[in-house]
């Protein structure tokens, strides 16, 4: 089967000397797809669950009584949603990379603390978070004052009333908005580019720069695997959200 | 917090001379009140009389700038105020029902004795399950709110304060979103419980309902008490002329 495959892919550059889809029939091609395929699976799951760890939080934060904490969430959402993210990504590493600390594995190498990765995963996860924050604060507001005075009526304290019936209620509400921006983020993953991050896009251009006549054959690959990663992505949320979804409620 | 010398000869709920403002906006201008245990009174008034704002501050819902309000000898306007036991006294019924939407009949009725009294959950199960057939919804342990019909979620929610075995139950319009034909299945509700001997204070429109069960009718306006009196002597000799404008335009 293998063989197979490397054989029309072979013919098929014959014939067609643009398209040359060297990684289905050269083993150390194929190795760097699958490579950046998985730094851009890894830098989106972690993205992702960072990303909204940080909305929920920061939602949370926007609601507290201390007007510097909310000014701060203010200050962090305003800065990140105002400014290109590829920008972000070469601040984080170029300026804030060289304040980080080293450690020195072997004796004389100097390592930073915090890889290229580290910070492609830093700064993207602030980026989506900012729009997080925001989606979260608009599910919390669509919930009524009047239930969780019903709440209140009944003895249950502030927090017991944010986990037990603020946040179940909002994050239904938040979900579609959720979806959009996730699936920006892991298209936005290939801007991780920009800082050596050696995700899909990275070594696909990797691929052309050595073998020109790779250049069609490695942006549709490209192209197919994103529509495959957010697809995946895209299906799960909207299972999540039927699984989700309170008979009767909202309809 | 002082222990209060409460005893059951004393008034439940006594309220004196209540000042509450929203703003400059003066809502209740003195309002004195004396409830007895296993008495059913019924607040009538005009809209914008102040009448749901007084049994919102009972259960501390709102604050009030003067006078007092006591609940079986406990100060409500004590900043010391235990809070959790003034809840676990007094249950409250709302107008919109506020149940919460993603939980079902059953799980309504239990969350507040599991979360909040730390009840075992099987015996709190039992309970509830008691509570649904006492409200007549049998069959409806499932129902998610949306699914029930406004009276029915209404008696959810009487269930659901009932649960947390109040000694007083407020009522605050709760028959008025309600549709003509469900209206007396909730009042046939509320009317066993004070027949068994529950102290209700109810903030109503049911003209009908509180001449039969109330022992006592207060008519408030503008943000005082008219006059009040027990309803054979409240609906024939009215003596205020407010009362009896009032009166002319909803008999």
């Amino acid at each position: 089967m293998i063989e197979f495959i490397r054989q029309f892919f072979l013919d098929l550059y014959e014939g067609a000397p643009r398209w040359n889809f060297i990684f289905f029939h050269d083993e150390t091609q194929w190795e760097r797809v699958v490579s950046g395929f998985w730094v851009t699976v890894e830098l989106s799951i972690f993205c992702v669950i960072f990303s909204v760890i940080i909305g929920v939080v920061g939602a949370w934060l926007q609601n507290s009584p201390s007007r510097i904490l909310r000014l701060c969430v203010q200050g962090y959402i305003q800065f990140f949603r105002n400014t290109p993210p590829f920008v972000q990504l070469l601040f984080f590493y170029f300026a804030l990379g060289q304040f980080t600390p080293t450690y020195s594995p072997d004796g004389w190498l100097e390592v930073p603390i915090i890889t290229n990765v580290g910070w492609a995963i830093i700064s993207l996860s602030f980026f989506a978070g900012a729009f997080n924050v925001e989606i979260f604060r608009s599910g919390i507001e669509a919930v009524p004052e009047s239930t969780q005075e019903a709440a209140e009526a009944l003895g249950f304290n502030r927090f017991q009333i944010y986990t037990r019936i603020v946040m179940p209620l909002a994050f239904r509400v938040s979900l579609p908005a959720l979806n959009n921006n996730l699936v920006n983020l892991v298209k936005t993953t290939t801007q991780a580019l920009a800082i050596a991050v050696p995700e899909l896009l990275y070594e696909m251009l990797g691929i052309w720069n050595d073998y020109p006549s790779a250049l069609y054959p490695a942006l549709t690959v490209v192209f197919v695997v994103y529509i495959g990663l957010v697809g995946i992505l895209v299906l799960s949320m909207n299972k999540w959200e039927r699984a989700m979804r309170i008979p009767g409620y909202g309809a | 917090m002082a222990e209060s010398n409460w005893t059951p000869d004393q008034p439940m709920v006594s309220a004196k001379d209540v000042h509450k403002s929203f703003g400059s906006l003066e809502v209740l201008k003195g309002v004195s009140m004396d409830v007895m245990k296993g008495e059913c009174v019924c607040v009538i008034g005009p809209s914008g009389s102040g009448k749901s704002t007084f049994i919102r501050c009972i259960n501390g819902l709102n604050d009030i700038q003067s006078g007092s309000i006591t609940v079986e000898g406990q100060e409500v306007n004590d900043p010391k105020l235990d809070k959790l036991s003034l809840r676990k006294k007094v249950g409250m019924v709302f107008q919109q029902y506020n149940l919460f939407p993603h939980k079902n009949a059953i799980e309504n009725i239990m969350m507040a004795p599991v979360l909040v009294l730390k009840e075992d959950k099987d015996e709190v199960e039992a309970r509830a399950r008691e509570l649904i057939r006492k409200v007549r919804l049998e069959g409806k342990e499932e129902a998610y709110p949306g699914e029930l019909s406004g009276g029915q979620q209404q008696r959810v929610a009487i269930a659901r304060s009932l649960a947390m075995r109040p000694d007083v139950m407020l009522f605050d319009e709760v028959t008025a979103a309600l549709d003509p034909e469900t209206v007396k299945e909730v009042l046939t509700t509320i009317r066993d419980l004070a027949e068994e001997g529950m102290t209700c204070i109810l903030v109503t429109h049911e003209m009908g309902f509180a001449r039969e069960v109330a022992n006592q009718i207060y008519f408030t306006d503008r943000g005082v008490i008219v006059e009040h009196g027990p309803p054979a002597t409240f609906f024939k000799e009215a003596k205020d002329p407010r009362t009896k404008e009032f009166l002319s335009q909803i008999l």
